[in-house]
């Protein structure tokens, strides 16, 4: 039995190419961050997938829970004058 | 969802297209005049090229025997990734010499069509490390400290070719001995047994040492018309960075004299260790067992 | 996008108290996608682990019998074709073990139950690869059989499972065409090459179509898989489909398929076919396939050989971390 020694998950985000943001594209194991770098560059981006890479222990993470869901995230769906197309321009006015 | 094309499916709606997929690839020589300089005795050129992606392809060969078998899976695809970077480099080399010789010989028929005796790769690359992980290691630290200081030197060669490949190669064997030295480090610091297994693994290799600096005639003539390097020339940064690992990972240089040669005569002139005919029997059985076969 | 917490028209809906089962049912029966973090049922957790657990080592074990033919490729091309797929099979294992984690098993535990018998993989590679018009022949009808059963996964409704189906399929794009050209180009070459081919076809043909699954009025788990969107295609549906995308595919090659009651039938506007030897299927499936123990040997040895390396590794890094705080301290 070797259970015990299995290597902690990290979870990877890869940059596809400057200008994006590092975008969430897997998990793998490894026994610390520098391997696991070095994993993810051979796992995540063997194909010419990324120019930059960011590996968080799996447990380093918080996420916000499913029941939180509505006190979360629903105060933000009613406001639409967030979004650019809530105001009315007339077509003829230029640049905006 | 359309089966006609199972793959058409996956494009509809790209709904994932904020994930990064790889484009971009690139022919690696592009652009590289193939021509062959003039100031050089295309036999030897011909011939050092052989040296250079022999070393490769067999060491390559001795990589892909662990697929499926490495320690973890992402060590099994990181080992696949440096034996395809091999191998690559191996094709490019096995390519100029077939030019530069211009017998009309390819890739393929030189990989699988020589015999033993005119392979040109040091004895390191054909010593068969088996199951043990930590000899594969020692193998690859060795041998990518070695490539490395060569092909960094080789970016400047006379042959615009072994020019370019040296340049794109210098990326890849740095890759190559950095993930040999975190392993080297990793075991020389782990556990005690692991320690006990890297210090058995470099001893198994160290004997081959030698040989890669043991300049050949042909290097020599051709490095004197800036073509190649001679070897010799590497052996104090190579012995720098090997040593700089190891006293990284609390291990010393193995206790183990050279191998001597067979009147005078080694990898490079085409005597080999009794691995190297059970790893071409292998690799070439197929290919020769169908005259005329295309693949 | 859609919604379906908001779509709900009962009372409880309005005030927001769905039961989680209801949340559930209806999230899926929505197609949406369930998360990690979601309520699930168990029985769908269970199956959910099952079957990814069980496509992950599919990936991993299936990386044997191609794996055999890297060293013996007979051109330096083919050799990097073929270690880049083998390659990829370990990558895609690795994904689908990273999505079954996400429902609260860890890799070690499913290495365990793979070398320990109790999960399965595809039966498929429990056969031999004996030539290596293998190589062309496993691309061309195992990952096109593969595909057929992968493809709807995109849209299975439990997300990282989908998500890792879908860069699976992405990156398998290349495996089932590099195995076309590769027959292709032997059926170009000599008369050898050409039996090669058709020898490999006669041999793959049936195991192919068992990839499917036993018939569905046999299969036990298909129907509350199809109503969780885990499975998207009965067995049947999937069979027929395949066999009506292979037989262009090999008329184009030149080779046939060893089924004597295969035609066409113009009523229904597919291929009739013969069944599979499903005696021969539960045999396999039950162990004495002809590569079974080989298949579980190897990676038995592969995990318990690799064992120092990973204790050696994990030591490394808990000294480096007490060496770290250490640092910390006296600073």
């Amino acid at each position: 039995m070797t259970s015990k020694a299995s290597w902690p998950l990290y979870e990877v985000f890869v940059r596809g190419k400057r200008g994006l943001n590092h975008v969430h594209v897997g998990s793998l194991h490894a026994p610390d961050a520098e391997l696991a770098l070095r994993n993810a560059r051979d796992v995540y981006t063997r194909r010419n997938e990324g120019v930059s890479i960011w590996v968080v222990p799996a447990e380093a993470i918080t996420a916000s829970s499913p029941d939180e869901k509505d006190p979360f995230f629903e105060p933000s769906g009613d406001k639409v004058y967030r979004h650019p197309t809530f105001y009315a321009i007339p077509d003829d006015v230029p640049h905006l | 969802m359309s089966f006609d094309n199972a793959y058409e499916s996956l494009l509809e709606g790209d709904q994932d297209a904020h994930w990064a997929f790889g484009t971009g690839f690139h022919e690696s020589l592009a652009g590289v005049d193939r021509a062959l300089p003039s100031t050089v005795d295309t036999a030897e050129l011909a011939a050092y090229c052989l040296m250079l992606g022999d070393d490769a392809l067999i060491l390559s060969q001795r990589l892909a025997q662990w697929c499926s078998r490495a320690p973890e899976l992402e060590e099994d695809v990181a080992l696949a990734n440096i034996a395809l970077d091999l191998l690559g480099q191996a094709r490019l080399l096995l390519a100029r010499a077939g030019e530069a010789e211009g017998r009309g010989r390819d890739e393929d028929a030189l990989a699988y069509l020589r015999d033993e005796g005119e392979f040109r790769n040091v004895h390191l690359v054909e010593a068969d490390c088996g199951d043990d992980f930590a000899a594969t290691i020692a193998q690859l630290l060795v041998f990518s400290t070695y490539r490395l200081a060569l092909f960094t030197r080789l970016a400047g060669s006379a042959d615009p070719v072994v020019a370019a490949i040296a340049a794109k190669g210098v990326k890849e064997l740095a890759y190559h001995r950095d993930h040999a030295a975190q392993w080297v480090l990793r075991l020389g610091d782990g556990t005690d047994y692991s320690r006990e297994r890297m210090l058995a693994g470099l001893a198994r290799v160290w004997p081959f040492v030698e040989e890669l600096f043991a300049p050949h005639r042909i290097e020599l003539g051709l490095a004197e018309a800036g073509v190649a390097v001679d070897p010799a020339e590497l052996r104090s940064e190579v012995d720098g960075v090997l040593d700089t690992v190891l006293s990284a990972a609390g291990l010393t240089r193995p206790e183990a004299r050279p191998l001597a040669t067979v009147a005078g005569r080694a990898g490079r002139d085409g005597v080999h260790t009794e691995a190297m005919g059970y790893l071409l029997a292998e690799m070439q059985h197929i290919a020769r067992s169908l005259p005329g076969a295309v693949w | 996008m859609s919604k379906p917490e908001s779509e709900g028209q009962s009372p409880e809906s309005a005030r927001g108290e769905l039961s989680p089962q209801d949340r559930f049912d209806r999230m899926v029966a929505a197609d949406s996608r369930i998360e990690p973090r979601d309520w699930m049922p168990d029985g769908y957790r269970k199956t959910l682990i099952r079957q990814i657990a069980q496509h992950a080592h599919s990936e991993i074990i299936g990386m044997q019998p191609e794996g055999n033919w890297i060293t013996r490729a007979p051109s330096l091309r083919r050799k990097a074709i073929l270690l880049a797929k083998v390659q990829d099979e370990a990558g895609h294992g690795l994904y689908l073990y990273a999505a079954t984690e996400t429902l609260g098993v860890d890799r070690s535990e499913l290495t365990e139950n793979l070398i320990n018998g109790r999960q399965k993989y595809s039966s498929i590679f429990n056969y031999p690869t004996l030539t290596f018009a293998d190589v062309g022949v496993i691309g061309w009808l195992v990952d096109g059989a593969a595909i057929c059963n992968q493809v709807p996964l995109c849209r299975t409704s439990y997300g990282p499972y989908a998500r890792a189906m879908i860069r699976i399929c992405k990156e398998e794009s290349f495996h089932q065409r590099q195995g076309y050209e590769l027959l292709m180009t032997m059926m170009s070459g000599t008369q050898a090459q050409r039996d090669l081919v058709q020898e490999s076809v006669n041999r793959w043909w049936w195991p192919a179509l068992m990839m499917f699954g036993p018939p569905d009025a046999e299969s036990s788990n298909t129907e509350q898989s199809m109503a969780w969107r885990i499975k998207r295609d009965t067995n049947d549906e999937l069979r027929q489909k395949f066999v009506n995308m292979s037989m262009p595919q090999a008329e184009k090659l030149g080779v046939t398929f060893p089924d004597p009651e295969l035609r066409w039938n113009a009523e229904r506007g597919q291929y009739d076919f013969g069944q599979p030897d499903w005696a021969e299927f539960w045999r396999v499936v039950g162990g004495d396939g002809p590569c079974n123990r080989q298949r579980i040997a190897h990676r038995r040895k592969a995990h318990e050989d690799g064992a120092w390396v990973r204790e050696a590794a994990s030591a490394h890094a808990a000294k480096a971390r007490a060496a770290a705080t250490v640092g910390e301290v006296a600073s």
